[in-house]
């Protein structure tokens, strides 16, 4: 079974529209794009698509009730609701220091962006 | 002169803890003025703690952060430089004595001030449009949000606005608002757009395609209906010209409306000692040293224009904040004489508005439309500069030589094909 997919790339502000056909899995053509590193994106995004995700956790006797924190690094995009699950049962406890490392998932670190 | 409230006395008094007035009290400091910060918010950074998403600082540090990591290192340097400020502090009112005599009334939890000052530099950021502003009629219930209300319920207090959302406007702060509450499980039912187009930056534009939320180009909410809370939105189809078109109605269901329909800059406490408004802007007329038509008020940030950029807002907060000081210590902003900026084809909005054409300066503007392989040119003073494309979401900034303008009567910025 062939899928193509339709991506405008974000790499850089060009904005190329690119179209990646995948069959059963395997990429077997990358048009549109007009560098290597777009046809890189381009090629991730359609066989493994990953996102930082940003959301905030509860935290206890901070200076607001919550922290914003982000993933250290992108997460692979099936895995999004499952982590956001795990951030919205975690609770802090203050204080809490921006870039600290609050917990880990999966073995993703959890970085705050605010202090508490 | 108020007999009763404790006088304070500073060189400026910088209204807005956002990062453009952050900015613009952290250089005045380093300029050696004696400098005031107020807020009414209890914590700094303006908008900035409840923008959790990156896309931050590109320019201004060079690196890539969130609005609260922004935030925390302007922040830092602020207290670093031991730069006095409060919080909780809310401006009631401005005064225009004298060139050099200007109050700034507020008030605090430890009650009333005036704070006197030489300059004043106005930072306080804007308001978003509201539904009644956009022509939604219906019933008066609850759950319908600005999308900064959304964002700060969110990712301040932790607090769900609702679980069924429609989105009004597509521009990127609609369509980050749709991914939050998409993340956070809620329903995200459509987002949508009176344009043919939608207003925000590609990458996020994708976030639709990630949460397969519907996107209705050139389509308007127009009515919200419910008891004592959301019940459903009707939505109807708009023509080019957008008027709406008859029969093209429809109702979509949802707990949550969420208003995302543009900034406008707040200037009432300006307009009311009389600074002159651009109405194109929405903001105050400028000179190349972001002075408004009252001699020592400054303005920065999204008080001066919608900015996209948090970069530039610092970047304006550093220029307003120079202007001071040499509005000090010359007891004015001079010019041999002011060249006058004029919107040419394609140019919805501009600042500044008036240039000496003896110190380098930068333009910030927006086009009217979307155009791709355009030219920005000013031919007064021999200028080019090439464009891949050109939207109204993304403010356009350019760099003018003070050589290149000195001998100039006007200029006129276009942004037409090459
Ligand atoms: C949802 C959203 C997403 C954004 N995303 C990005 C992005 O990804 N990247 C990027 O670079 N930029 C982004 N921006 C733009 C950027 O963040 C803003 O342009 C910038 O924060 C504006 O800063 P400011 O200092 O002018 O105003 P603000 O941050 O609004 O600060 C103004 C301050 O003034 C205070 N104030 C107002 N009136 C008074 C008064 N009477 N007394 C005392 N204090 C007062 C307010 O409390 C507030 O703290 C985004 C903006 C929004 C709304
Ligand atoms: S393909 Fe290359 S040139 Fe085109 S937008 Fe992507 S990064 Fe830019």
């Amino acid at each position: 079974m062939t899928k193509t997919y339709r991506f405008t790339c974000i790499v850089c502000p060009l904005g190329c529209s690119i179209e990646v056909r995948v069959e059963d899995g395997k990429v077997i053509g990358v048009t549109g794009h007009t560098c290597p590193r777009g046809q890189e994106w381009a090629v991730e995004e359609a066989t493994n698509p990953k996102r930082v995700i940003m959301s905030v956790v509860r935290v206890k006797d901070g200076a607001l009730p919550t922290v914003s924190v982000k993933t250290a690094e992108p997460v692979p995009k099936e895995l999004i609701p499952e982590l956001m699950k795990f951030l919205a049962e975690l609770k802090l406890e203050a204080p809490v220091e921006i870039g600290e490392v609050v917990a880990e998932w999966n073995g993703i670190k959890i970085v705050a962006t605010r202090g508490a | 002169m108020f007999p009763g409230i404790p006088m304070l006395n500073y060189d400026v008094v910088v209204i807005g803890g956002g990062p453009a007035g952050m900015a613009a009290a952290v250089r005045a400091k380093e300029l050696g003025l004696n400098v005031l910060l107020l807020d009414e918010n209890d914590y700094l950074g303006g908008i900035l703690p409840q923008c959790i998403h990156p896309g931050f600082g590109l320019h201004y540090f060079r690196e890539e952060l969130t609005g609260p990591e922004f935030a925390a290192r302007l922040a830092k340097r602020l207290v670093e430089l031991g730069v006095e400020y409060r919080t909780a502090a809310r401006v009631m009112e401005i005064r225009n004595y004298s060139d050099l005599e200007k109050v700034v009334i507020f008030t605090s939890p430890s009650g009333a001030y005036q704070a006197w000052a030489k300059a004043v530099i106005y930072a306080a950021g804007a308001r978003e449009r509201h539904a009644f502003e956009i022509g939604i009629v219906g019933d008066r219930v609850a759950g319908i949000y600005t999308a900064g209300e959304a964002q700060t319920l969110m990712d301040i207090y932790g607090v769900m606005p609702g679980r069924e959302v429609v989105i009004v406007g597509s521009g990127d702060v609609g369509l980050i608002m749709a991914r939050r509450f998409a993340l956070e499980g809620a329903k995200v039912k459509a987002v949508i757009e009176l344009m043919p187009y939608p207003g925000g930056l590609a990458r996020n534009v994708m976030i639709l395609r990630d949460f397969e939320i519907p996107l209705y180009l050139s389509h308007k909410v127009v009515e919200v209906r419910g008891r004592g809370r959301v019940e459903r939105v009707k939505v109807v189809k708009v023509d080019e010209n957008l008027n709406e078109i008859p029969g093209s109605e429809f109702w979509i269901e949802a707990d949550t409306l969420i208003i995302s329909a543009g900034l406008v800059p707040s200037v009432k406490k300006l307009t009311a000692i009389g600074v002159e408004i651009d109405p194109s802007t929405g903001g105050p007329v400028v000179n190349d040293r972001l002075e408004t038509s009252v001699p020592g008020v400054f303005v920065a940030g999204n008080a001066l224009l919608i900015n996209d950029l948090v970069d530039y807002v610092a970047e304006q907060g550093e220029l307003a904040a120079e202007g001071a000081k040499e509005f000090i210590e010359n007891g004015g902003i001079g010019s041999r004489k002011w060249i006058g900026v004029e919107k040419g084809e394609n140019v919805r909005l501009l600042a500044p508005h008036r240039l000496s054409g003896e110190r380098d300066v930068y333009l910030y503007l927006r086009v009217a439309r979307p155009m791709e392989d355009v030219e920005l040119r000013i031919p007064e003073a021999g200028k080019r500069v090439k464009l891949s494309l050109a939207t109204p979401a993304e403010m356009l900034r350019v760099k003018l030589k003070a050589e290149e303008i000195r001998d100039a009567e006007k200029l006129t910025v276009e942004v037409v094909r090459e």
